[in-house]
């Protein structure tokens, strides 16, 4: 009777094994039939690939351009969402993952998909503003109360300072907050050679050097590792919001402008038929309601009136908590941009590259 | 090709695990030859041999190692436990051992980095109580490797254990031999190829490990950056040739410790059959 | 028998090692998730478990599961067949290709897909002209979960058929009987316990998969984030209390099979006796 019993569920697994081998043609012909339902006008549906920070920004996002798109075209859509670091993210595009739109943390990354082929060269010029309807700077998050009295990029340097940041080979925002010190030291008249040696005393106080930007918060908030979180403007806010009086937001006197760019993939989009309303995706970021949802979300909106609207007239450079009015940002900051490095190509070739001065850093 | 044998069926099993082992594993791992074969062999040669490269295998291969000999001393306890003893809470103990494959790598990551941060409920102990510091260190990296390896040596172990002919041993006792000199002579030689098998593939799984390691790693380059990190890392740059030269170093590395498990195995059976 | 019993102090000496050290390395661990995931109490647990991505991603990895089952049953069993019943040149090589997923790095598992279907590959071209999307897709997530999980059948069948040797089938075929009736008639009879250990195995390794499908899921939400990439993804959304709440349906289904194993092999153990 158990040999039965046995000998059956055996067969039925055999069987159903069996049954999949056909199952494999199922699914690419139902996908044929996807991108047909797109152009008979059911559902249409996107693929944005984003990068680490911005989930909450999508979701909130999505669900008002879904409804503006239902109201102005009078057709459903749907928004399908995917995270991870800037740079792998990228990576999977052009490796064939099949995004409409791609809204990345820095151009260099959106170069990467247009490197291989997906996206047409002037990507930049084709939205507003270089294509960055919102844009963000690196601050520091410090424990509450700041008792390792840190208040700028020199302070970092101190033997007594633990450093949170990703690593600038696997995160975009990493990148942005190297280029960040490196652009304080220089201000400060140093030549390149004292540079590149506060820069490396700067990662000799790196506790953790994670992946990716959220795992870096991570590390600092939940796990609570190190004195000092280089951070994202966004992801600092969003642990005051989610850690009220735990931490501190330090702006530090000097930062850099982090333009994230959004585009089209094009043969994708072109693929799918759905140029069109990709690119209405991406516009409608720029809409008054995206940028004050952008706001809300602690970016940076790039519509002047919007952004009017939040800023604070700071007096002092800390931040304890989420002003009540709203009004966050801070405007007493000096910015640079990454054209002072000499555009994303010269950067990564000077700094990031293999052998480069990240990679000095660490020799021994 | 064959000798002759009058069981049917080698057509057929041959095949099919030839088509399989083809489709998933042999031609995917051509393309990682294809790619790496794209430098020159100075080239690859000095990718696979950067410093930083060099000290990510050491770090990847120093832990692996530490924690399969730790393992294989507890597996050899666990295993023993496990077959000679009658005890309460013996077929939980005998049921749990398996957990590590269950669990996803990444939630085992988490949970221990979570435990042995200097504030978690085992990281405090230790560093108010020595100063050391699990979570972010090799001891770290060590720790999650220890758990990933748990069911391989106590599941190659315990079946041998388990079949080891009682009278062999008795006999022996007999004959005067005390305790310990009868493990040493009588079940340790038994057991042995079972435990170089279990060391050996727990061994080099936690060479390869990714998932649990990153969290708890600290990702520091010299210290505390594995080699799969690495790769990782290579891809991000779209250095495939160089991603893919890592990855071929690695995977010599799996190969040769496999080679070397299987070469030790024939020998101990020959040595076996010799005796008979 | 007095000989394996009796044992006196080390007895219990070593039954506390192993107690200590499981408890320390896996329940310790198992504890933290379901406490975590508790820790806003059990509606936020419920509401967590219930949501539509969770049950999404649950899905997927249930569905990748089956398809590993199956392919690696298949392959287990004529992997055995062939590698036990006949003598052949290479099958030292082939039994070590085998065995050579289980200690590949699950990056480099996923990697050598993203070479092989990526849209780099010479082989994207053709595929894509089909429609057929390998990596990024659901069949890529598939094909990682079988590499991964490769050998885990075949590993169990090989030394139970081994042991058998082969004269029962040598018997069978010269009385005249075809292939599968020997198959079904002598052999499974001797390997179904194996079988199923390994079925068991490979089931709680597939769902606990992480690295590898990393590499090539997209993380495409609510389409190809299988569980453990699902927590990956709450866990870095600050929302711990879902992260650990979904590793908690894992660690279920985890329990689950090792109980079903437990049962499994109890009642094996049992009609083994009853031959004897």
């Amino acid at each position: 009777m158990k040999k039965k019993v046995i000998s059956s569920i055996l067969t039925a697994v055999l069987a159903v094994s069996l049954a999949g081998c056909g199952k494999d043609e199922n699914v690419s012909v139902v996908k044929a039939e996807n991108s047909e339902a797109t152009t008979s006008g059911e559902v249409i549906e996107l693929t944005n690939v984003s990068y680490d920070p911005t989930r909450e920004l999508y979701a909130a996002y999505n669900t008002l351009f879904e409804a503006h798109y239902e109201d102005t075209f009078g057709q459903k859509i749907s928004v399908t969402q995917s995270h991870g670091g800037s740079g792998k993210q990228a990576l999977e595009v052009a490796n064939g993952l099949e995004a409409d739109v791609v809204t990345l943390a820095l151009e260099g990354d959106v170069q990467v998909v247009a490197n291989a082929g997906l996206i047409e060269e002037g990507f930049t010029s084709e939205f507003p503003l270089d294509s960055s309807p919102y844009t963000s700077t690196i601050v520091f998050l410090v424990r509450s109360g700041n008792p390792k009295s840190i208040y700028d990029w020199d302070d970092l340097i101190r033997e007594d300072v633990g450093v949170i940041t990703p690593n600038p080979k696997t995160s975009g925002g990493a990148m942005w907050n190297y280029l960040a010190a490196w652009y304080f030291f220089e201000q400060q008249g140093q030549s390149e050679e004292e540079i590149l040696a506060s820069i490396k005393k700067l990662y000799g106080n790196v506790v953790v050097l994670d992946s990716g930007a959220r795992g870096s918060t991570t590390s600092f908030v939940e796990n609570k590792q190190g004195d000092v979180l280089l951070a994202w403007e966004n992801e600092a806010f969003l642990s005051l919001k989610e850690y009220p009086g735990e931490y501190e937001i330090v702006v530090p006197s000097v930062s850099i402008l982090c333009q994230p760019t959004v585009a089209v993939v094009d043969e994708v989009a072109k693929k799918h038929n759905t140029a069109d309303a990709a690119a209405e995706y991406l516009n409608y970021l720029y809409s008054d309601e995206a940028q004050e949802i952008e706001a809300q979300n602690f970016y940076r909106p790039s519509n002047k009136d919007v952004y009017a609207k939040y800023v604070f007239s700071a007096d002092s450079n800390t931040i304890t908590e989420i002003p009540e009015d709203g009004k966050w940002i801070n405007d007493n900051i000096t910015l640079t941009d990454i054209n002072h490095f000499g555009g994303w190509t010269d950067a990564r070739a000077k700094h990031f590259a293999d052998g480069a001065y990240f990679d000095q850093i660490y020799e021994q | 090709m064959k000798r002759k044998s009058i069981i049917p069926g080698f057509g057929i099993s041959f095949g099919l695990t030839i088509t399989i082992l083809s489709l998933v594993v042999l031609i995917p791992l051509c393309s990682l030859v294809v790619y790496a074969a794209k430098l020159s062999p100075s080239e690859f040669l000095y990718t696979v041999t950067r410093p930083r490269v060099l000290s990510g295998y050491y770090v990847s291969i120093s832990t692996a190692f530490v924690a399969s000999i730790v393992n294989a001393v507890m597996g050899l306890i666990l295993a023993w436990v496990l077959v000679r003893y009658e005890f309460p809470g013996k077929r939980f103990l005998d049921g749990i051992i398996e957990l590590p494959f269950a669990l996803p790598t990444a939630v085992a990551g988490i949970s221990l980095t979570h435990m042995t941060t200097t504030n978690g409920w085992i990281g405090k102990i230790f560093y108010d109580a020595f100063g050391i510091r699990i979570a972010y260190t090799r001891l770290g990296i060590t720790i999650a490797l220890i758990f990933i390896g748990i069911p391989f040596v106590v599941r190659s172990v315990q079946p041998v254990l388990e079949k080891i002919d009682i009278q062999c041993e008795e006999a022996a006792f007999m004959l005067g031999a005390d305790r310990k000199t009868c493990f040493r002579k009588v079940i340790f030689p038994e057991i042995l190829p079972a435990l170089i098998s279990g060391f050996t593939l727990a061994f080099a799984r936690c060479i390869g490990e990714y998932g649990s390691v990153v969290f708890i790693a600290g990702n520091t380059p010299y210290e505390t950056e594995i080699a799969p990190l690495l790769i990782m890392a290579q891809l991000q740059e779209f250095d495939y040739s160089a991603a893919t030269s890592i990855a071929l170093v690695m995977l010599l590395i799996a190969f040769v410790i496999l080679s070397i498990n299987a070469l030790l195995q024939s020998s101990v059976a020959k040595r076996v059959n010799g005796k008979s | 028998m007095e000989i394996r019993k009796n044992n006196g102090p080390l007895k219990w000496i070593l039954i506390v090692i192993s107690f200590l050290f499981l408890t320390i390395f896996l329940l310790l661990p198992l504890i933290y998730i379901l406490s975590t995931a508790f820790r806003q109490g059990i509606g936020a647990y419920l509401v967590s478990i219930s949501d539509e991505y969770t049950i999404k991603a649950a899905m997927l990895t249930i569905k990748a599961t089956l398809w590993a089952v199956a392919v690696n049953t298949i392959l287990g069993i004529s992997a055995a067949w062939c590698l036990t019943k006949f003598a052949f040149r290479g099958k030292k090589i082939l039994s070590t290709f085998i065995d050579l997923p289980v200690t590949v790095s699950p990056i480099i598992a996923g990697l050598i897909y993203v070479l092989t279907f990526g849209r780099q590959s010479d082989l994207y071209p053709i595929l894509d002209d089909m429609g057929i999307q390998i990596i990024f897709a659901v069949p890529g997530i598939v094909l990682a979960t079988i590499f991964v999980t490769f050998p885990f059948i075949s590993r169990e069948l090989i030394p139970v058929l081994t042991a058998q040797g082969t004269d029962e089938e040598e018997a069978a075929a010269l009385m005249g009987a075809g292939t599968f009736t020997i198959f079904r008639k002598v052999t499974f009879p001797h390997i179904k316990w194996a079988l199923l250990y390994g079925i068991v195995l490979c089931t709680a390794r597939a769902m606990g998969e992480f690295g590898a499908v990393s590499v090539l899921s997209g993380h495409l939400r609510g389409k190809t984030n299988t569980l453990p990439l699902y927590i990956e993804l709450l866990y870095q959304g600050y929302d711990f209390t879902g992260a650990f709440a979904a590793s908690s349906i894992l660690v279920l289904m985890a329990i689950i099979i090792l109980i079903l194993r437990l049962v499994l092999e109890k009642k094996g153990k049992k009609e083994l006796d009853i031959k004897k």
